[in-house]
């Protein structure tokens, strides 16, 4: 499983100025070193070299914005490039996230990347074989159709000696083909002109192939952005406020004289820093280093409840109403029977393993950063803003960081490297400690959601009202902290955080699905910022939408599959996975709850859906809830998942692994603890995540439609599990949770308190 | 400042190094081994793990003095892409990680745990990792991991 080590870095510097690019095989010193050399001319979409090259080798190099965050993308990528081309697997490496070397395709965000930057990619390569084809047609005097290819050879049928590699046609050399490209960023459509190939005809796209980041990560050779290192490199460490948006109104720097290799405290407005020559001295000066911050001038909801009474009663800024079907107001005064319930999501982490980090090297006309962003062009734009430097004498290049999950698309760390690098006249390198990233980091935000149902006289839902109330990701594409730091302002209030996941796949006469967020915008950074985390919202939506719907189901005496698939109408793909699910749990047909059983644990099991952009995913939870305790224990998750055309399934297995187990922390353990003033979970005792003895076991159905499009699957299969875990501990207790996280401390009390909680949501 | 004499996957090294400094920025950033990972600086991770004397022991929470003369194996002490350990080729072959950032803190556990226990149950597995955290979920991938390499 050696990495491969072809060398291209000659090959490019040959072609004068198409990129500078690297063997990954080089010294990271070596790697590096070149780097900062800014290429004569940014990639232009509408040239087919800006997308690929084909070295004298054989080898290509795939050229692209979108970055590696560990979920396998590079090397399902690679598989649609290879299997176009007509090329092995193993002579594709990709080259991304360079903002010098690489067409802006937009965010590695939203799970989409395979269904917006797979076509982009697929086209390029389409129009790159075409081209070869065309080539190797003058070459071997034969016309394009009497031409195939198979492994980068291409040859005249029948007569297998008249043959020539692409090596051979245009190793080493540009293609100086235009092509079209229309629109931008991820709905940038490339090479249109260009015929693909049928689908039938993939023989790597649909296979498990090993991923092409991992050997190395097994054995430290891996170069994440934590390992990043350049010449002349100096060691910064941020000083944040423990509180809100503070200001340093005294620094004094004697409490940190007695530190040997201190360089710098930087201060630029309300931003402070410490730079030093080693890790070490920069950690200890940026804790000793005495700062009187002054007075915070705003206040955060002093508690949960407070937070609560603010998600009631303010005026939102941002509306959405996806759904507007009949009338609701008239159907539930006219129902048989009325139902209503609230559902709770706290703030919770992305909780990266490990904290940000950059590497700045500001110079007076330009700079280079190497950091984790999810959005190398946005964090170039905003660090071009930052510095007062023109966007193109700024380059970003991506290495990877641990997994984030959302939270590096706000890519706080390179803009604090920066402003240090800039005072000190070198490169600079800034690693977050564990209680920067918890506390400093944009969180998820909370949701007050309230929904309300009505029954005819037959038991049929005919309305159903979805009120979900939460907060924009002031964050995500706003101004980041540094930033608001020395005093940029944000314009908006914030991303809308979505308003999908709210029962609109089921079909009932009378349906209103809303979503409000509410102002979380302030004058300078707090602690409690947020941002888009992994499937933004959806699984607080679904625990509310699928929660509520087990209510139903469970008032009405009907079986929950059952009462899912009476609404469901057409949905033909969402159906099948549901069923799928519930074959491979062993679902046994029965309403909930379980009947009562003695002894001291509590057996119960739930399922819930979602249709995820596209995506359809069920999930079936069996829980046993050990009463003494109120521990639950998650005993398995039964997923089935339909994402289009599987790439790579293994791929796909892995990231559904991921969401579960992510997912049943968020349900079981997460939420942000706070006061007025600060965050208070600052470390994983205080913010605990789940650990090897809590995980459950893991069942997966995949449905792979290979006549459509790659969906992504590094985040739909998060989204209803939360509610599965919680409609299985009411089919295991009676009692329905409409908050998470359920610990043993609120499991017990509602025990205690008994079904009367149930009560509450009937009429 | 100080001279502090290291021995680290086999090889002798020389540092100078305030003595306080805790091991695991001494490993990365004075002797360029990455295996080893900054997570927490707390030891609540594992992400920093190496194995001191075949204990796995947390580099953040150690200062460099108190691992003078005594032996260190790190991630690339085990094996590399090229040669990699009976654990790498088990990690490979499992394709056990995401991220991958905390796989330097479960393999070094992993090797310390069946260095004591050859053939581990899969709740002694649970057992022994249960303080090194993943945030991608590659848990049961990793359990399988070991497994394999245990037989």
């Amino acid at each position: 499983m050696k990495r491969r080590q072809v060398s291209r870095r000659g090959f490019l510097k040959s072609t004068g100025g198409l990129v500078v690019s690297f063997s990954f095989s080089a010294p990271i010193s070596q790697l590096l070193a070149q780097s900062p050399d800014l290429p004569a001319v940014e990639p232009e979409a509408t040239q087919l070299d800006s997308w690929l090259a084909v070295a004298q080798d054989g080898s290509v190099t795939v050229f692209t914005s979108k970055v590696e965050l560990g979920t396998g993308i590079e090397t399902a990528l690679a598989q649609i490039v290879a299997d176009e081309l007509d090329v092995p697997f193993q002579k594709i490496q990709m080259d991304w996230g360079d903002t010098a070397k690489s067409v802006d395709q937009g965010m590695t965000v939203a799970s989409r990347t395979l269904e917006r930057a797979g076509p982009q990619l697929r086209q390029a390569a389409a129009a790159a074989r075409q081209q070869l084809l065309k080539l190797a047609a003058a070459k071997l005097e034969a016309s394009a159709e009497q031409l195939t290819v198979r492994d980068g050879v291409v040859s005249v049928a029948g007569n297998q000696a008249k043959k020539v590699s692409y090596g051979d046609l245009i190793g080493g050399k540009r293609f100086n083909l235009k092509i079209i490209a229309t629109g931008e960023g991820w709905d940038m459509k490339v090479a249109p002109e260009a015929r693909a190939k049928d689908p039938k005809e993939y023989k790597i796209v649909g296979t498990s192939v090993p991923r092409i980041d991992l050997p190395p990560k097994f054995t430290g050779e891996y170069t994440y952005i934590q390992d990043v290192r350049i010449p002349g490199m100096l060691h910064g460490r941020v000083v944040r406020p423990a509180v809100v948006n503070s200001k340093p109104s005294s620094i004094d720097e004697s409490s940190i004289r007695h530190l040997a290799g201190v360089v710098k405290v930087v201060q630029q407005e309300n931003f402070v820093g410490v730079v030093a020559e080693t890790e070490w001295a920069a950690i200890q000066a940026a804790r000793a280093l005495k700062v009187t911050w002054s007075p915070p001038a705003e206040k955060l909801p002093a508690n949960k409840d407070e937070l609560d009474a603010y998600l009631k009663t303010t005026k939102s800024v941002i509306d959405m109403n996806p759904v507007k079907k009949g009338n609701v107001d008239e159907a539930l005064s006219s129902a048989s029977r009325t139902f209503q319930a609230t559902y709770r999501w706290p703030f919770q982490l992305h909780g990266m393993l490990g904290p940000s980090c950059a590497v700045a090297d500001v110079r007076a006309d330009r700079a280079t950063v190497w950091t984790g962003t999810q959005a190398p062009f946005m964090t170039r734009d905003k660090l071009a803003t930052l510095l007062g430097l023109p966007k193109k004498n700024v380059r970003v290049i991506h290495k990877e960081a641990a997994g984030c999950y959302g939270r590096l698309e706000p890519d706080d760390v390179p803009e604090d490297a920066a402003l240090m690098s800039r005072a000190v006249g070198r490169p600079v390198r800034v690693q977050w400690m564990r209680e920067d990233e918890h506390g400093w980091s944009p969180k998820g935000p909370p949701h007050l959601i309230s929904v309300r149902a009505g029954v005819d006289s037959q038991g049929k839902v005919i309305v159903w009202d979805y009120l979900d109330r939460s907060f924009p990701w002031t964050d995500a594409r706003g101004v980041l902290l540094a930033s608001r730091q020395v005093g940029l302002k944000p314009t908006d209030p914030g991303f809308p955080n979505g308003a999908t996941s709210a029962g609109e796949v089921y079909q009932f006469a009378n349906q209103k699905i809303a979503a409000q967020n509410l102002p979380w915008q302030t004058a300078g950074p707090i602690p409690l910022r947020t941002c888009n985390l992994r499937s933004p919202g959806q699984p607080a939506r679904c625990f509310a939408s699928e929660g509520f719907m087990d209510e139903l189901a469970s008032a009405l005496g009907v079986d929950a599959v059952e009462f899912r698939l009476r609404y469901l109408g057409e949905n033909k793909r969402l159906r099948e996975v549901l069923v799928a699910a519930a074959q491979k749990a062993g679902w046994k047909e029965r309403p909930s709850p379980a009947p009562s059983s003695a002894g001291p644990k509590l057996a119960g099991r739930g399922i819930a859906i979602t249709d995820r952009a596209g995506a359809m995913v069920a999930a079936v939870a069996e829980v046993e809830v050990d009463k003494p305790t109120g521990k639950i224990a998650v005993k398995r998750i039964t997923i089935a998942h339909d994402c289009g055309r599987i790439v790579n399934p293994d791929g796909v297995k892995n990231q559904i692994d991921g969401n579960v187990i992510q997912g049943v922390s968020r349900t079981l353990l997460e939420e942000v603890q706070f006061d007025a003033t600060s965050v208070k979970s600052l470390d994983w005792k205080s913010y605990p995540i789940i650990s090897f003895q809590n995980i459950p076991s893991i069942e997966i159905v995949l449905i792979n439609r290979p006549e459509m499009e790659a969906l992504g699957a590094g985040e739909p299969s998060i989204v209803p599990v939360p509610a599965a875990i919680a409609n299985a501990v009411f089919d295991a207790t009676g009692v329905r949770f409409r908050e998470v996280p359920l610990t043993p401390e609120r499991v017990l009390s509602a025990l205690k308190s008994g079904p009367a909680l149930n009560q509450r949501a009937r009429s | 400042m100080a001279r502090i004499s290291l021995k680290v996957n086999g090889r002798s090294r020389v540092v100078d190094t305030d003595p306080s400094t805790p091991l695991l920025y001494v490993l990365r950033d004075d002797l360029g081994l990455n295996g080893p990972k900054f997570g927490c600086g707390l030891s609540q991770c594992g992400c920093c793990t190496v194995m001191l004397e075949g204990n796995a022991v947390r580099s953040c929470s150690i200062a460099v003095s108190n691992a003078q003369n005594r032996n260190i194996t790190t991630l690339e002490g085990l094996g590399s892409v090229a040669r990699p350990h009976r654990l790498q080729k088990a990690f490979i072959e499992e394709q056990a990680a995401q991220c991958g950032y905390c796989m330097n803190g479960m393999i070094m556990n992993a090797k310390a745990l069946l260095d004591k226990n050859p053939h581990p149950t899969e709740a002694e597995i649970r057992r022994a990792l249960d303080g090194i955290l993943c945030r991608c979920g590659s848990h049961l991938r990793v359990i399988r991991a070991i497994q394999r390499a245990a037989v």
